[in-house]
């Protein structure tokens, strides 16, 4: 075989040019979140936090869109997690593999991959117009409970997978219905996957901006119902950033994003791993 | 795969499936119903154009003060979804930076206060003034530099609202006339969003609310005429509209109380001093 | 003994209600989409929906070649950033570090997936626009903003679902190849990458179907005009953005011809989807 190099040698090129492609990857990503702490930080304050927005945001705080994305964030996961739990259960312990369980299993594949402006759409044509209920926290949080339902059912599914069989048999052979099973052997044991996924869930919620947009509109005021509209953080962010009406604050605003996201996924993610210790 | 003392599979959905698409229908059509019922009058939403939102917050923000019961939600989406909104009912009261088209003019409407459009460009460009032809003209992709209308020779990046917008509207009535702004333009969904293109871009030219101009960016003079309060008033520049107001029906209760605090003083005042014509004169 | 039955009946049924509900808002949403959008399509023609070049909806217009192209060289470009990147890092983690090193790293690129998107959209204003205006030229708004944005978007999905195909090549193939001499770097090259090939095309899709689907960061950046781009450094409108930009205010045909544009969005989406499916299935066998 022609060589044009002596392995040894191109083993050693390769591992260099791969470390710095690595290293510039990692650089650009640890970058964006270096350079939004550092602007973002020195904006915390109490009244940042406390306070309500002034001026359109200029000053003030970002109370009532911490009030609003925590309100739609709820809503969201009230409705999705017994939906989605509930539909994991039904696929793992109550059915046979069938053509049924593949059709749920594809529509919720699918779900998965819908654009969010496209649930905007949806969510702002049904919810906010056909049904009346204007922008408001249960227009959004209906929306993303359906952007939500497919991790939720897919983490769930897998986490209750993971439990031993052997851990229902004893149930079984114990007397234990059906029922008795899921609440008291299946879903405990299955706990820690199924908050991974909620987790990553409420992530994907404080995050999205394009689907809330639309539906929840964007008020300066704090909701106190459901049918309040509210504007959460990602898009106040958005709206501060597209407008130019105060860096500062903008900056503030994506660093308490960015904690709170980078927070709940490495819970998240510890949660996994020690679920996937205690079954490998 | 061990086979368990309990592991028969569930008896099939034959019969219980049914229920479902009763559940929904009914679902659907009660909701509507119970909520059509006029809103409660604790919210007042007021909801389009961008360009009126600012105020609208700011008229909000001072009323919400001095009326703690009342929440007033400000949403944008632009002069046309405003139009919407009031149409439907989504917003008690719909915002419009422009004129009402035919088919729309069966809302109620009220002018609030009268707003100037100024053409920007980038504080550090040349240019002082243009032609109303001029910019009609670039802005339907007719003028690719700026050297042909008294600047550098660098291309012109020329920014206009989205379709649905009052200020777009507005500009191509007043300024482009029969010509169509072309495809090639940047588009950006709000003022705020065009002021920031043009203040960063040296070779921008661009069109928002004049209450929006900052010292980044700089109004050109229109056929001779720079954009201010006077002029506008005195009716010398011409590219000005109106900001509206708009509601279904004859407004009530809370709507009501706060149209007559924005065309009370109070509100006029607060207009003006935001870089607003009032609409009614003190 | 029978209430424990019924009991359990009940819950079967109420199980089985929850099931079928998460499938039933999955074709209300498809239903109603495609409902609104499709006949549309078939009025005004798919030839002159899909390949004409004028969008202009109040004027009766709805070509919306301008826009699928630029979703298409968007995501291309996103793809042609981020794949070589992405799969570069992956294989740099999987077989040439420590494996200390790649416990910390994985998940730190895994959490990254969790910035949100306008996040990325204005950090790419604020240093990505400027840059390209001024060393590159154009207004900065533009399809290499947008490209480079997607890109960058796509990262952690890219590395992380290599790393799992990597990871999942037994380490029995490593072995053989280098117990006959070979070098690490040839073996990942002859034995691995080829083993790994269909979950490493798993990732590019579900790379694609991301890039595709984005909106806020592409609306902040892309300049958002209705013309086909000259070159990379000319603005583009994607399908998103345009969805994002009309909705607020679409009726009657306007509204239908967004939802005729949910369905080409849809359609892409659910044939990446099979796609990824098919060979993830083929790689599990």
């Amino acid at each position: 075989m022609k060589r044009l190099m002596h392995p040894d040698l191109a083993q050693r090129v390769i591992k260099a040019l791969l470390i710095l492609v690595t290293a510039f990857t990692l650089s650009i990503l640890i970058f964006i979140i270096t350079y939004l702490l550092l602007k973002g930080l020195p904006v915390f304050s109490r009244e940042f936090f406390t306070g309500h927005a002034i001026d359109m945001g200029r000053a003030g705080g970002i109370f009532p869109f911490i009030v609003s994305t925590v309100f739609l964030t709820g809503v969201a996961l009230a409705i999705a997690t017994p939906l989605g739990v509930g539909t994991a259960i039904y696929l793992t312990e109550y059915t046979r593999e069938s053509r049924l369980t593949r059709v749920i299993r594809f529509a919720a594949e699918c779900l998965a991959g819908v654009p969010s402006i496209i649930l905007g759409l949806f969510g702002f044509v049904t919810f906010v117009l056909y049904l009346h209920l204007g922008w408001s926290i249960i227009s959004g949080g209906l929306t993303m409970a359906i952007m939500v339902l497919p991790t939720i059912i897919r983490t769930s599914e897998e986490a209750i997978l993971a439990v031993p069989h052997a851990q229902r048999e004893v149930s079984y052979s114990l007397g234990g219905t059906r029922w008795q099973t899921v609440i008291h052997v299946v879903l405990p044991g299955a706990l820690p996957g199924i908050l991974t996924g909620i987790m990553l869930s409420i992530g994907r919620c404080i995050g999205e901006t394009a689907a809330v947009i639309f539906t929840a509109g964007s008020s300066l005021m704090p909701p106190t119902t459901v049918l309040d509209s509210g504007r959460t953080l990602a898009v106040h962010f958005y709206i501060l950033a597209r407008e130019g009406i105060s860096t500062e604050m903008a900056f503030g605003t994506a660093a308490v994003l960015m904690i709170s996201i980078l927070t709940i996924n490495v819970t998240a993610y510890g949660l996994m791993h020690r679920m996937m210790r205690r079954f490998s | 795969m061990i086979v368990t003392l309990d592991s028969r599979p569930a008896r099939g959905i034959r019969g219980t499936g049914s229920l479902f698409p009763f559940v929904f229908i009914v679902f659907f059509l009660i909701v509507p119903a119970c909520r059509k019922a006029g809103d409660t009058s604790a919210t007042l939403t007021v909801a389009g154009s961008t360009s009126v939102q600012p105020f609208a917050e700011k008229l909000a923000e001072t009323y919400m003060a001095t009326h703690p019961g009342l929440a007033i939600n400000v949403q944008g989406g632009g002069s046309t979804a405003g139009v919407r909104a009031a149409e439907t009912g989504a917003a008690q009261i719909g915002m419009s930076s422009r004129h009402l088209k035919d088919s729309e003019k069966a809302l109620r409407q009220v002018t609030i206060a009268l707003d100037g459009i100024a053409i920007i460009v980038n504080a550090a460009n040349p240019v002082k003034g243009l032609t109303r032809a001029q910019v009609a003209a670039i802005f339907a992709g007719e003028v690719p530099r700026w050297s042909a209308v008294g600047g550098a020779d660098r291309p012109i990046h020329f920014v206009s609202r989205e379709e649905g917008s009052g200020t777009r509207g507005a500009f191509e009535e007043m300024v482009m006339g029969k010509k169509d702004i072309a495809p090639r333009a940047l588009v950006q969904d709000s003022n705020g969003a065009v002021r920031e293109i043009v203040a960063s871009d040296p070779d921008a030219l661009g069109y928002i609310s004049l209450g929006l101009v900052d010292r980044r960016v700089r109004a050109v003079a229109i056929d001779g005429v720079l954009a201010t309060h006077e002029t506008i008033v005195a009716k010398q520049y011409a590219v000005v509209r109106p900001f509206l107001f708009l509601s279904r029906a004859e407004p009530a209760g809370s709507a009501k109380a706060f149209i007559d605090f924005v065309l009370g003083p109070d509100g006029q005042r607060l207009l003006g001093l935001e870089g607003l014509i009032p609409a009614v004169q003190p | 003994m029978n209430t424990k039955r019924r009991g359990e009946r009940a819950v079967e049924l109420s199980l089985t209600l929850i099931a079928v509900s998460s499938v039933a808002i999955l074709f209300i949403i498809t239903f109603f989409i495609f409902k609104e959008g499709l006949p549309f399509i078939l009025e005004v023609g798919p030839g002159k929906m899909l390949f004409a070049l004028d969008w202009a909806p109040t004027k009766g217009k709805f070509g919306l070649l301008p826009m699928i192209v630029g979703s298409l060289l968007a995501t291309g470009g996103a793809l042609l950033i981020g794949v070589p990147l992405g799969l570069s890092c992956a294989i740099f983690l999987v077989e040439f570090s420590k494996p200390r090193v790649r416990r910390v790293l994985k998940p730190a690129i895994e959490l990254l997936a969790g910035i949100p998107s306008v996040v990325y959209g204005f950090l790419g204003v604020v240093f990505l626009v400027p840059l390209i205006r001024t060393h590159l030229g154009g207004p900065g708004l533009s399809l290499l903003a947008g490209a480079l944005i997607l890109g960058v978007m796509i990262l952690p999905t890219v590395i992380s679902i290599s790393i799992d195909a990597l990871e999942a090549v037994p380490r029995s193939y490593r072995e053989g190849s280098l117990a006959l001499g070979a070098t690490t770097a040839q073996t990942v090259t002859h034995v691995v990458i080829p083993a790994a090939r269909s979950g490493i095309v798993t990732a590019v899709i579900l790379g694609m179907g991301r890039a595709i689907g984005e909106t806020m960061a592409v609306i902040m950046v892309t300049g958002n005009a209705l013309d086909l781009p000259g070159s990379p450094l000319a603005p583009i409108r994607t399908l998103t953005s345009n969805i994002a930009l009309e909705l607020g205010y679409a009726a009657g045909n306007h509204q239908k011809a967004l939802f005729a544009t949910g369905v080409i969005l849809f359609v892409m989406i659910m044939i990446l989807n099979l796609a990824a499916t098919a060979t993830s299935r083929r790689r599990a066998r």
